[in-house]
């Protein structure tokens, strides 16, 4: 590479070619990012970047920038995103270098990080970005050298002719800067291409073995404060009274205050929540003096009472109820056994499951629960914010910055175009970064002290703040006839605030008479999304089921999901299934081959099986267990994963094994309780994360290869590892585990 | 306030600092390196470690009183081009997901092979179980410290 990064302020020059106007863009569209130099004559645009649309840059020395439009926490967007843009540019990976965008809705949408939709999303329009800008090349060199556009071809980022002519994207830049933006152009066929489906190194590879600052806790501006928020020590509680005085002559002090987080009565937003709505903030001018004048600050509580509140889902409003007191993890689950008996909603219902159910010759029973989960993102919330009368900049790790701009915009009575906000890298965010509260809290701080602020959680403010993987029981029943047949399937699920079913899902669709039913139980422990919250809690208990159930029927495993798959296919039972029966199939297919499940030598191992479809792919993993000084170890594990195109394979497998790691983790140990709403996990030293010793030795992953467009991969491989793990659990101690983490069975639900 | 001279990165440096503040916190606030990186502050997770005289160390325990006298080595100084045997292995495996704690798990496996050239994987496990990682890069970091110690 010739250079590496432009000096030019990137957002005020991506503002000079941004046509006005135009609200958030609920879809992607590839071509707003084009009409800015669609308006614009090359020599406009400052040098040495051309710009050919807003994702794709080029110098005269053919060094070619691509835009990365999702934030990246890990799951290697800023490789993966620009690869699709290259593969269609034909542009020499070599000569690449990648910039995060900023958030711009206009250019680039969304750019929600989350839901396993980064690449889903973006891969139509990305591609089109790449295409068109080839093919303004093309019409440019097509000019430049008075022939035909069809008679130009091109290739790593090379114009040629037949008559012998040839020049770099880099030398035609300027000209094809002037060519109109065609509106779509032609894309390549799977079988052609060259960049996509070939292994990339992460870009910021070497920046991040090199320790540079990339994420939002790294952030600096001059004349910054540092903040830090004191929240309630318990949920269910909220600020009485504080005395600072104390607190305020420590060294480096800068304020002290109290604040609401949203403004009394305001409706709540999409990602907005409403944990604890009034925090004290306490500014300096360093972390370490911020730290100890926080330990000098007295703050006197008082419980919370119940309250109400419209939600605002994008227009669509609701109100929703919160109950103060404190509640405790045992008292939860004897709450949600008591409420698991009265009648729930009807989800969804095929054929006449009563009538099934009253005849069965045999009926499988069983309950399932799991408490609430951390996200424990490596880098602990935080965001830097400098808000004044008239504008507002934002400089963080967050996962939505098009859902956070509304809030910000809401909140400090901006427009959304004086709201800038700048992705950092993510330390992790497994979903927990959606929830924008934090670059809130940051902006309110700012705003009152009158300077540019970060702010950062403790990791203890950060694992007590709630927004946590919720809390979920569910039993499944199952009726049997008497040649053991599947006559009949009940889910009934329930949780705290939600429940956890997805009433469409396998086995819908296999079973003649079928009955999905949720309940919920409303709490002011706060919930959001975590790596697929319901799927990961639902192929845990649904998946040992169907092992239980298998062995019941006296079936392998497989041949059991593989013959209930085969009914689903050839005659689906109900509407709206929402899983492809062959999809789900291959894999389960194509694992049982890798992991050599029939082989004789393999059948005296410990080993379970799960798949579960969730965020429009599809995943399956054999997990080998032993006892090690007595406790569940798993050495071993093979996945197979349907995601469709598989756009970085290197940096999918690595996806693949992380939520391996991560699933065997949560799934053996991962757990948060509450007593009196205290949570009593509040850092690593009670709060067990999987480490280096605990993770498998060998995990082997293998892609089905096809040509369908790619779909989520995120999420999709982190559930079924949970059912995986409860089935050679099963094997390798001979007992059933229903109670997550099923390395303490929730002390015996506590 | 106390004056307090040690060697960081191999020069020698001297600041005037509140000698309980931690080490990791006059990397990160004092002196603007942040490379090492703040996770739990209480020596449970590992992004914060450093080499104090070689040694991988949690620096978010270490109080500045302590670190006088001291070779202290942070990622940024590993090595002067980023060349170091464990950084070039972690790029060959491309071990990151998010990143956040590699630097940490760097720090350790440097010091790891510094005293066991050739580790087994028992070894591995009993120096590198102090440093979390959730994006779950454990069994990347495994073979990338076989390859380093090759190297």
């Amino acid at each position: 590479m010739k250079t590496t990064k432009t000096n030019l302020n990137r957002r005020s020059f991506l503002k000079a070619s941004v046509l006005s106007g135009g609200g958030m863009l609920l879809s992607v569209s590839w071509f707003t990012t084009a009409q800015g130099a669609d308006k614009l004559p090359a020599e406009a645009l400052p040098l040495p970047w051309v710009e050919l649309n807003g994702y794709i840059q080029i110098t005269p020395d053919n060094v070619i920038k691509l835009m990365c439009p999702n934030p990246e926490f890990g799951q290697n967007v800023m490789t993966s995103l620009p690869m699709i843009l290259a593969e269609e540019l034909d542009a020499d990976w070599k000569n690449v270098v990648v910039d995060m965008a900023a958030h711009d809705g206009v250019k680039y949408g969304f750019q929600f990080t989350g839901g396993s939709q980064s690449v889903r999303a973006y891969w139509k329009p990305l591609r089109q970005a790449g295409a068109s800008a080839r093919h303004m090349l093309r019409e440019a060199a097509a000019q430049a050298w008075g022939v035909p556009v069809e008679e130009v071809t091109t290739k790593a980022g090379t114009l040629s002719h037949a008559s012998g002519k040839s020049a770099t994207y880099g030398e035609m830049a300027s000209k094809a800067a002037t060519i109109t933006v065609p509106k779509t152009a032609k894309l390549k066929t799977p079988a052609d291409f060259s960049v996509v489906r070939h292994s990339k190194k992460n870009v910021e590879g070497k920046k991040v073995v090199t320790g540079k600052p990339l994420f939002g806790i790294d952030y600096e501006q001059p004349g910054m404060l540092l903040a830090m928020v004191q929240h309630p020590p318990a949920f269910g509680m909220k600020l009485k009274s504080f005395d600072a005085s104390q607190a305020l002559k420590m060294p480096g002090i800068n304020a002290i205050f109290s604040f609401k987080v949203f403004e009394d009565g305001s409706e709540r937003g999409m990602f907005e929540t409403r944990t604890f709505n009034e925090l004290v903030a306490i500014v300096g001018n360093s972390t370490w003096e911020v730290m100890n004048a926080r330990k000098k600050l007295k703050v006197n509580w008082e419980p919370a009472p119940d309250f109400k509140e419209v939600l605002n889902m994008r227009g669509n409003k609701r109100e929703e109820f919160t109950p103060g007191g404190l509640e405790s993890t045992a008292a939860q689950f004897a709450k949600m056994d008591e409420r698991a008996k009265q009648p729930a909603t009807v989800l969804r219902k095929d054929g006449d499951p009563e009538t099934a159910f009253k005849n069965a010759a045999q009926v499988l029973e069983r309950t399932y629960t799991a408490p609430f989960l951390a996200h424990n993102t490596m880098e602990p919330m935080n965001c830097f914010a400098h808000v004044t009368a008239d504008k507002a900049l934002f400089v963080g790790p967050l996962q939505a910055p098009g859902l956070a701009e509304e809030t910000l915009a809401n909140r400090f009575g901006l427009p959304k175009d004086k709201v800038e906000i700048q992705m950092t890298r993510m330390g992790g965010g497994f979903g927990r970064r959606a929830y924008p509260h934090y670059m809130v809290e940051a902006g309110v701080i700012s705003r009152q002290v009158k300077a540019p602020v970060k702010l950062v959680y403790t990791r203890e403010d950060d694992m007590t703040y709630g927004i946590y993987r919720p809390m979920y029981t569910a039993t499944y029943r199952a009726a049997l006839d008497a040649d053991k047949n599947l006559i009949g399937f009940h889910v009934k699920g329930g949780g705290i605030p939600e429940h956890p079913v997805h009433a469409h899902r396998f086995p819908a669709g296999a079973v003649a008479n079928y009955l999905a039913e949720g309940w919920e139980i409303p709490s002011n422990i706060t919930i959001g999304a975590f790596r697929a919250p319901r799927s990961n809690f639902n192929a845990a208990a649904e998946q040992s089921f169907l092992d239980e159930l298998a062995e019941l029927m006296g079936k392998d495993p497989f041949d059991l999901r593989l013959d209930l798959l085969k009914q689903a296919k050839a005659n689906p039972v109900g509407k709206f299934n929402d899983y492809d029966a062959d999809r789900y199939a291959g894999v389960l297919t194509l694992l049982r081959e890798k992991s050599g499940w029939d082989k004789p030598e393999n059948k005296a191992k410990n080993r379970g099986v799960a798949a579960y479809f969730c965020h429009n792919s599809y995943a399956g993993h054999v997990v080998e267990m032993t006892l090690r000084n007595g406790q569940p170890y798993v050495q071993k594990t093979y996945s197979a994963i349907d995601c469709g195109v598989v756009v970085n394979p290197d940096a999918a497998r690595n996806m693949v094994e992380g939520a391996v790691v991560d699933g065997i983790g949560n799934a053996l140990y991962g757990g948060l309780v509450q007593k009196e709403g205290v949570p009593e996990q509040t850092n690593f030293d009670r709060y067990r994360m999987i480490r280096h010793n605990e993770a498998p030795q060998h995990i082997e992953v293998h892609f089905v290869q096809n040509d369908i467009d790619p779909t989520g991969l995120g999420e999709p491989p982190f559930p079924p590892v949970f059912g995986a793990v409860a089935n050679a659990l099963y094997k390798t101690t001979g007992k059933r585990s229903y109670n997550q983490p099923f390395g303490r069975e929730i002390d015996k639900r506590i | 306030m106390a004056t307090i001279t040690f060697t960081l990165n191999g020069k020698r440096k001297t600041l005037s600092v509140d000698p309980q503040m931690p080490l990791l916190w006059a990397l990160r606030d004092t002196m603007g390196l942040k490379g090492t990186k703040y996770g739990c502050g209480i020596a449970q997770c590992g992004a914060c470690t450093v080499h104090v005289n070689g040694v991988a160390t949690r620096s978010c325990q270490l109080p500045m009183s302590a670190v006088a006298s001291q070779q202290i080595t942070t990622i940024e100084g590993l090595s002067v081009t980023g060349d170091h045997p464990v950084q070039k292995a972690w790029l060959e495996h491309d071990v990151a997901q998010c990143g956040y704690c590699q630097s940490g798990q760097i720090m350790s496996a440097a010091s790891l092979l510094k005293t066991t050239p050739n580790p087994t994987a028992a070894d591995i496990d009993g120096a590198m179980s102090g440093n979390i990682c959730r994006c779950g890069t454990y069994t990347r970091i495994k073979a990338a410290i076989h390859s380093a110690a090759k190297k």
